[in-house]
């Protein structure tokens, strides 16, 4: 380490640093890869004590309720209002239905209620877990001989995979009707248009299930990431905000990202 | 907070989540699918499929009776077999023809089934005899230009 | 009450020994170690203090005994089992015969007093809810704080929270119990009050205690042997009453807490004159 006082000149610093930055991350993936593994495997006392799931869910799910259904609202109404603009002009104002399903059910449901879910209730579990570090209760109850990840980090983990998708679903509901609001009740489609053109674009397997299934992944992704964070957090104030900072926008890429590869899978391409 | 209060609070919050999926997949999808009726499979020939895909509706005088399940191509034939999936409660004559057509004007392609007038009925693995291709646009203008074309030198030729 | 203690170094009856630290030496990192070196012995049924200034190496000591830290050299054997031998189920195993009070408690915040006290019965037995509850309140009564079994730890003061957390780390009557600063941050009768439940649990109930601690007074007045530790090695071991007579200049350092002696006053520094500068550099 003594030549890097002197350096190298400052462009070989600099892929030095780079280089050793790229080292960490992908160590601490792997970290977080194991950690997973670790906490899928020892999910068995938060299932066959599902009290400790359920009250996890309870703030991971119930309580991110009203900022879900709000926004979903508020995003579905919007869809209404912008899709119309566009629509009438080339005189299709009745595919307005399709329209805000598709793109709710599709895209929106599922990712904007991921970026809400992993801003609210992720940082929430990363903060509650770090603290627990920080103020010695996980070392605490290691010392009692019980597993931490079992009983702290597992069930706040499946309770985020199981909110994720209903709040999705409640997402997109939510916005159908804000949808409907609009288009029917506001602008004047027509609602028997308005409903069977939707029922007769919207395919169960190939929209709402797929939409479903991002859902899922996207659980699965913010409730990880959430998780990990909050235990890998360094035991101090500070750590513990940089973590919660971090759970959120490593959250929201890993989603945008993740999105990016189910829709090529599942919309794209081919005769299929 | 209470254990029966959590309690409470998650039950209503999963049944309102099944609810809201419930919605989504009756109101707003088409659940009406034919992925658990009854199916029989047949198969029809085309030259040209156009952009038909897979789980394309298969209708009969407008209403879907089935859907695409297969299109394979044939290397010897140089042909596009497509295997389309009917349910059981509509049967169709042998000599029922298959066109491939267009929904709206630029719209998702599908299979309109024209019942023909035989007394046999088709059964699960038979062959549509009779097909007619998609329409393919280019071959519609070039065909549009070219009779054009003619007519314009059919009148020359009269003039003279 | 007769102090049960045998010097460390004797050769005798180490199956009276709940601890045996044998030249073990640990360090996070390999090239510099915190411990090197260290000896000890714990009888059963003793209260020993592990004593030094902050960042001597005491807290990494008791952490290698609770099985938390392999000792990169030597032997630590606890219980009867040698810690480097065992796997982590083991470790989980052996902490059922431990007790271990944190620094400010550690209590869960989001479990009332009683329900912290239970947590290891319900974790660790079957035993059924009332029973779970009567011995959880046996155990805050033994602290005093039978009283304030349905408060949250945020409505506990720090000397009450700890005591909730002394109740809790007994709950299964441990064997091996260790304090880990227990007075730190203390009025002086909660001190009082946590010193003497150190000694009278300990007796009551058969345990053997392990106090890290640089407080002299109280540690002085309830153990019966004391180890110094001081940069990673003991310098020091008797009962109170040796070391306060010893001429051990360390220990006299500590004990009468004089600024100045082998721990010096000053950090390491450069030149005063030339710091200020005053040798006319800049004039």
């Amino acid at each position: 380490m003594a030549h890097m006082a002197e350096g190298g000149s400052r462009p070989v610093q600099i892929l030095e640093r780079l280089g050793q930055a790229i080292t960490a991350k992908i160590l601490r993936l792997g970290f977080a890869a194991r950690f997973l593994f670790y906490l899928v495997l020892h999910s068995g006392v938060a299932f066959r004590r599902f009290g400790l799931t359920i009250r996890e869910i309870y703030f991971a799910g119930v309580l991110s309720l009203i900022i879900i259904l709000v926004s979903g609202l508020f995003v579905g109404m919007v869809l209404g209002l912008q899709g119309y603009e566009t629509l009438q002009r080339y005189g299709s104002s009745e595919a307005l239905g399709i329209l805000v399903a598709l793109s709710l059910v599709r895209e929106l449901g599922p990712v904007v209620a991921g970026l809400l879910f992993a801003s609210r209730a992720g940082s929430a579990i990363t903060a509650e877990i770090g603290l627990m570090k920080a103020t010695e209760q996980i070392a605490a109850m290691e010392m009692m001989a019980v597993d931490p990840i079992a009983r702290v980090v597992a069930p706040r983990f499946w309770a985020g995979v199981i909110s994720m998708p209903l709040l999705a679903a409640l997402f997109s509901a939510m916005g159908i009707f804000g949808g409907y609001l609009v288009a029917v009740q506001l602008i004047g489609v027509d609602e028997g248009a308005f409903w069977s053109q939707m029922q007769a674009a919207v395919d169960v397997r190939e929209d709402i299930l797929n939409g479903v299934i991002k859902s899922i992944v996207f659980g699965v992704a913010v409730s990880w990431i959430a998780v990990f964070e909050g235990y890998d957090a360094p035991p101090t104030a500070e750590g513990v905000s940089g973590a919660t900072t971090r759970t959120v926008v490593t959250s929201s890429l890993a989603i945008l990202a993740l999105d990016f590869v189910l829709t090529a899978l599942m919309f794209a391409g081919g005769n299929a | 907070m209470k254990r029966s209060t959590i309690d409470a609070w998650v039950g209503a919050f999963v049944a309102l989540g099944l609810a809201g999926l419930l919605f989504l997949a009756l109101k707003v999808g088409n659940l009406a699918s034919f992925s658990t009726d009854q199916t029989y499979q047949v198969q029809a020939r085309f030259a040209n499929i156009g952009g038909l895909k897979v789980r394309a509706p298969v209708k009969s005088a407008g209403v879907v009776v089935g859907r695409v399940s297969e299109i394979r191509f044939d290397t010897e034939s140089y042909e596009a077999i497509v295997s389309v999936n009917i349910g059981t409660q509509y049967q169709f004559p042998r000599d029922t023809a298959a066109k491939i057509l267009t929904s709206g004007l630029l719209g998702e392609q599908y299979i309109g089934l024209e019942a023909g007038g035989d007394g046999v009925m088709l059964k699960s693995g038979d062959r549509l005899r009779l097909t007619q291709s998609a329409v393919v646009l280019e071959n519609l203008i070039s065909q549009f230009l070219f009779s054009k074309a003619a007519e314009g030198k059919d009148e020359k030729d009269a003039k003279k | 009450m007769p102090p049960f203690v045998s010097p460390a170094w004797s050769v005798a009856s180490s199956s009276s020994s709940i601890v045996e630290i044998d030249q073990v030496s640990f360090g996070y990192d390999p090239a510099r170690p915190v411990l090197h070196g260290i000896n000890l012995k714990i009888e059963r049924g003793s209260v020993v203090g592990i004593m030094g200034q902050s960042g001597c190496g005491k807290t990494t000591l008791l952490r290698i005994i609770a099985g938390w830290l392999r000792a990169s050299a030597g032997s630590a054997r606890v219980l009867g089992e040698n810690l480097g031998d065992l796997d982590e189920a083991r470790i989980f195993a052996l902490r059922r015969k431990m007790g271990m009070l944190f620094q400010f408690g550690a209590l869960f915040t989001d479990m009332s007093a009683i329900e912290n006290v239970a947590f290891q019965m319900r974790e660790h037995t079957d035993l059924p809810e009332e029973l779970i509850q009567d011995l959880a309140l046996l155990k805050l009564e033994s602290v005093g704080l039978r009283g304030a079994a349905r408060l949250m730890p945020s409505a506990l003061s720090g000397g009450m929270a700890r005591r909730v957390a002394l109740a809790r780390a007994i709950a299964l009557d441990p064997q091996l119990m260790l304090y880990d600063e227990p007075f730190t941050g203390l009025d002086p009768i909660a001190l009082g009050v946590i010193a003497r439940l150190i000694r009278r649990l300990n007796d009551a109930m058969g345990q053997t205690s392990i106090v890290v601690s640089h407080d002299v007074a109280e540690c002085f007045d309830i153990v019966d042997y004391v180890y110094f530790v001081s940069a990673g090695q003991i310098v020091a071991h008797g009962t109170p009453q040796e070391l306060r007579r010893s001429g051990h200049p360390f220990v006299h350092q500590f004990v009468a807490g004089e600024p100045d002696g082998p721990i010096p006053f000053h950090y390491p520094a450069r030149n005063y004159r030339g710091d200020l500068a005053l040798n006319g550099a800049h004039g």
